[in-house]
């Protein structure tokens, strides 16, 4: 046996989850795909957003809220272990509306949301004067926003890099490079065949394998209805102070580039960039920050998010292969703490396990 | 060597114009090249790096290495890819007129 | 949107030969190139600079202006100072001076060119060191030399450059060359290549000479490179023949070869090989240029490294490709004008055996040791990249988002060989199964503002939601 767990996926999801296991006092061994594999985790925006998360799944709401509250504590975890700085600034997030009336909706939605989680659930609208003095950088033809104070944004690279470090240091096996094509069901626990020949047995098995557990989940009786979702995103030259607090337009990270996106489009496992998509994207941040219009775009990407038909969450143990778990999100910088320090008591059925038997895939049964 | 006779201009009777550097003037051949341009008048250093704080200077000549952004009209441009222009008025790229990015 | 039937990026003697030979069997050519003069790296500036320092530069530089000179047809429209920036398909984005444009056309060639290789080493991001063809640059288009310069490598245009800048009146102070007397001497067993390439062998031959009467020294063999310097570069420091030396230095001039510029080729998906004789990657093409996707074409240094004359005769090649693809020209009459120009490169291309062996790329810099910064941009060194490889980063493009190597402004262009062939040496791989970066628009700077400028909201993106 080469683990208690073998987790197939080395993404952000798949590492927390390691991570977590590792520190309950679990072995591990994780194996990762190829250099060119589909990697939400290498590609994505690096916000930790509550906001618009859950308006009509207040579950959905509470499990963001709760990982965006243990994300500081498990930042400075990880950079106390690793000394990387994953430049964590959590100190609100803006929704920016270019119309009076979305931003009305907006609002309106948001308290409805606070309605039904009994009143807690903060937000704040800002229109002229203050949001120009939180914001001076906007620009006129942005009607106001909505500002949520859980809201923040990291560095998503070093949170990578600092979880597979960590991992390794807490004693996990990292295998990279390997791409897990078939999950033999329990004789003596799991076997998973790499398309390069090797084997590794564990215990048990977490599939968080992103966009490649649609193929994978059938093996373990999951229906695992994931699909792609492309997200454009554009980088700017390291520029002086422009934007103080992250949305979903725009961010500027501590070293000054402005980083710009995402789209969302449908394009199956196309995960180019195009000029339609980067001339969208530079139009929004345009109108959204006039000064942007001067700055150079230096990079530009697409990645593809792994998106559920409800666009929350899958948590499931299979009930035909117990031992094999599915986790998969789109969220998973968001949701990194809490599948860090919440989820593996709920993957070994200790006490304290948060209630997530809600994300479960019987929601797609018709 | 003084830094301006590191380079032999060999078009001696080429009309010069002036064109500002960080605020100072200098005198270079009109439509040269800028980054060479630069370079023969004596500027040692067009940009600072952003994590390191060091000086750079062209190092291509052919707008592939970005070691000659320079700031005109508040645009970051590569110099090398720019002509000589009366009335130029160039600043370092940006890190280097702001000191290290101020931490937010 | 304009329409053009054959888009060329890069003006150099491919692009400018494809055009004339294209334009010649009817088509209407558009020719991009962000230079303000039509010439490549090559033939910069030909046109002024021939005229003015033809005797500096040599009659190998002023035979340029019989491919300026052809760009006067009426179908061909030359752009200059037109940064490509992204290459979808046929469908081509750029900058000029008025702003950002589209242009859709049949056919695309990419003809743009080579870039110096990198030779990171200690020292080597020092203002005051510059690549040998930087300096050739200077001299070309703005008639400016350097004087007193130390030239450190190897490869012909090393040898060029330093007699261009004798011949301008500033005799270089040394060379410093990294290949050995071995090197030549196993070169010569090609000897075939060797005597093909007499014309070259007798023209190097020449241009030593002139470098020894004038005095200047050569130090053959060196190894241990590092400039040094604290502001700027002070001395060049190596090894050579057991005795250490430290020469004074306040310019350095660093070469040791090209290599294809692939950042367009690789954007557009097209298949990449590894060349072990030429230590890079190339575009896979067939031998009239055509890559793998309907209408895209690669022609010049940046399909293989094969200098100025191959570039010109495979610009034509693809021309009549091209012509023969639009229906312009007959099978036949193709092969016809081909023939000879196939030929002709197949000899250009026997000499580079010899080429390539005798001069080697300095090997310290292809895996440079762990102090040296080999990402310029973002200031990444040899030893993060192995400690990010020891972390599990099988390929360059995890190393990458580990160490942001190659995510800075030239986007991997100085840096890509170097992390690939430090992942190469630390596996026991070959380069070609460690692939490199992924390349993604923009190729060229354009600003947030000019590609704004293309967007329609009539006709926006659509979008499956906000989802962060
Ligand atoms: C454009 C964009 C913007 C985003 N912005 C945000 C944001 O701001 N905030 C936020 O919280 N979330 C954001 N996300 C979502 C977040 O990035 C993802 O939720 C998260 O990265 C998912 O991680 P993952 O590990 O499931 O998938 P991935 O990162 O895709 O990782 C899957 C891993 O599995 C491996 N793999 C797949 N198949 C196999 C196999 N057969 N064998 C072995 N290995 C295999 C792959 O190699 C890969 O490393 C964004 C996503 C995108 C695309
Ligand atoms: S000197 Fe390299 S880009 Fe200008």
């Amino acid at each position: 046996m080469d683990a208690d767990f073998a987790i197939v996926g080395g993404g952000i999801v798949g590492l927390s989850v390691a991570w977590g296991l590792l520190r309950a006092g679990q072995s591990v061994v994780v194996v990762d795909g190829a250099d060119d594999a589909l990697r939400a985790s290498r590609g994505n925006f690096g916000l930790i957003w509550v906001q618009g998360k859950g308006l009509n799944a207040p579950h959905y709401a509470r499990w963001s809220r709760r990982s965006a509250a243990l994300w500081g504590d498990f930042a400075q975890e990880l950079e106390d272990n690793t000394g990387l700085d994953l430049a964590l600034r959590q100190e609100g997030g803006l929704d920016l509306h270019f119309s009076d009336g979305s931003l009305a909706d907006c609002a309106t939605r948001y308290a409805a949301l606070r309605a039904e989680l009994g009143g807690d659930y903060p937000f704040e609208v800002l229109t002229g004067a203050a949001l120009m003095r939180e914001e001076p950088g906007i620009g006129p033809k942005v009607a106001g926003a909505v500002l949520h104070p859980e809201d923040g944004h990291a560095n998503p690279l070093m949170l990578l890099r600092a979880l597979s470090e960590d991992v390794r240091r807490l004693g996990g096996r990292l295998e990279t490079g390997r791409m897990v094509s078939q999950l033999l069901p329990p004789g003596e626990g799991f076997a998973l065949g790499c398309a390069d020949g090797t084997v590794f047995h564990a215990g048990r098995v977490v599939l968080a394998a992103g966009l490649g557990a649609a193929a994978l989940g059938p093996q373990l009786g999951f229906a695992a209805p994931v699909t792609p979702e492309r997200g454009q995103v554009l980088i700017t030259e390291k520029l002086p102070p422009l934007i103080r607090r992250p949305s979903l337009i725009a961010r500027q990270v501590g070293e000054g580039a402005v980083q710009i996106g995402a789209t969302n489009e449908r394009a199956g496992l196309d995960d180019r960039s195009t000029r339609k998509g980067m001339a969208q994207l530079a139009a929004e941040a345009v109108a959204a920050y006039p000064a942007l219009a001067q700055a150079q775009l230096v990079r530009s990407w697409g990645a593809l998010r792994v998106m559920s038909p409800d666009g929350l969450p899958i948590y499931q143990e299979s009930e035909a292969v117990p031992g094999a778990f599915l986790i998969t999100c789109h969220s998973g910088i968001t949701l990194a703490a809490a599948h860090a320090r919440l989820m593996p008591n709920w993957i070994l059925g200790r006490d304290g396990a948060p209630d997530l038997e809600v994300f479960g895939e019987a929601r797609f049964a018709v | 060597m003084k830094p301006d006779l590191r380079f032999e201009l060999l078009d001696k009777d080429a009309p010069r114009v002036t064109v500002r550097f960080a605020g100072q003037a200098y005198d270079v051949p009109e439509g040269a090249n800028l980054a060479a341009a630069l370079l023969a008048a004596g500027v040692d250093a067009f940009r600072q790096t952003a994590h390191r704080g060091v000086g750079r200077a062209p190092f291509c000549m052919m707008g592939a290495c970005f070691d000659c952004l320079v700031e005109v009209d508040g645009v970051s441009r590569q110099a090398c890819l720019m002509q000589v222009a009366p009335g130029l008025d160039i600043r370092p790229a940006r890190q280097l007129r702001e000191g290290p990015y101020a931490a937010r | 949107m304009p329409r053009a039937d054959l888009t060329i990026i890069g003006a150099g003697p491919a692009g400018m030969a494809a055009a004339a030979e294209a334009a010649g069997a009817g088509l209407n050519v558009l020719l991009l190139d962000e230079q303000p003069t039509p010439g490549g790296q090559v033939y910069r500036n030909v046109d002024e600079a021939a005229a003015r320092r033809g005797k500096i530069l040599g009659r190998d530089f002023t035979r340029g202006r019989a491919l300026t000179g052809a760009l006067n047809h009426p179908r061909i429209t030359h752009v200059a100072q037109a940064s490509v920036w992204s290459v979808e398909g046929t469908n081509v984005a750029y900058t000029a001076p008025d702003g950002a444009r589209e242009v859709v056309s049949d056919h695309v060639l990419i003809a743009t060119g080579a870039l110096e290789r990198a030779m990171p080493m200690p020292g080597w991001t020092l203002p005051g060191v510059m690549t040998a063809g930087a300096a050739q640059i200077m001299l070309k288009q703005s008639g400016i030399a350097v004087r007193e310069a130390v030239l450190v490598g190897s490869g012909p245009l090393l040898y060029l450059v330093a007699v261009q800048l004798l011949r301008a009146g500033c005799p270089p102070r040394a060379l410093v060359e990294t290949q050995t007397r071995g090197d030549m001497r196993h070169a010569l067993t090609h000897w075939r290549a060797a005597l093909r390439g007499w014309r070259y062998l007798q023209r190097g031959a020449a241009m030593l000479n002139e470098l020894r009467n004038a005095g200047v020294r050569r130090h053959v063999g060196a190894r241990d490179l590092a400039l040094l310097g604290s502001r700027r570069v002070e001395a060049v420091h190596f090894s050579c023949g057991g005795d250490l030396h430290e020469l004074p230095a306040e310019t350095v001039l660093l070469h040791h070869g090209v290599v294809p510029n692939v950042q367009a080729t690789r954007a557009l998906g097209l298949a990449h090989r590894w060349a072990p004789r030429q230590h890079a990657f190339v575009p896979v093409l067939d031998r009239w240029g055509l890559g793998a996707q309907p209408g895209i074409w690669g022609a010049g240094d940046g399909a293989g490294i094969g200098g100025a004359r191959v570039a010109e005769l495979s610009g034509r090649i693809a021309g009549l490709g091209i012509a023969h693809e639009m229906g312009a020209l007959s099978e036949a009459e193709r092969d016809r004008r081909a023939a000879p120009l196939l030929s002709a490169r197949a000899v250009e291309m026997s000499i580079r055996p010899f080429l390539d062996r005798a001069f080697p790329p300095y090997a310290a810099a292809l895996v440079p040791a762990d102090a040296v910064t080999v990402c310029r941009c973002e200031e990444v060194s040899a030893g993060e990249i192995r400690r990010a490889a020891e972390q599990g980063c099988a390929g360059p493009n995890q190393a990458k988002a580990f160490t942001r190597a190659g995510m800075g402004r030239c986007q991997g262009r100085f840096c890509g060989l170097s992390v690939t062939g430090i992942l190469a040496e630390m596996q026991g791989r070959d380069p070609g199964e460690i692939g490199y970066f992924r390349a993604r628009p923009p190729l060229r700077p354009v600003t947030l503002g000019e590609v704004a400028a293309l967007h329609d909201p009539d006709d926006p993106l659509v979008q499956a939601g906000p989802h962060g």
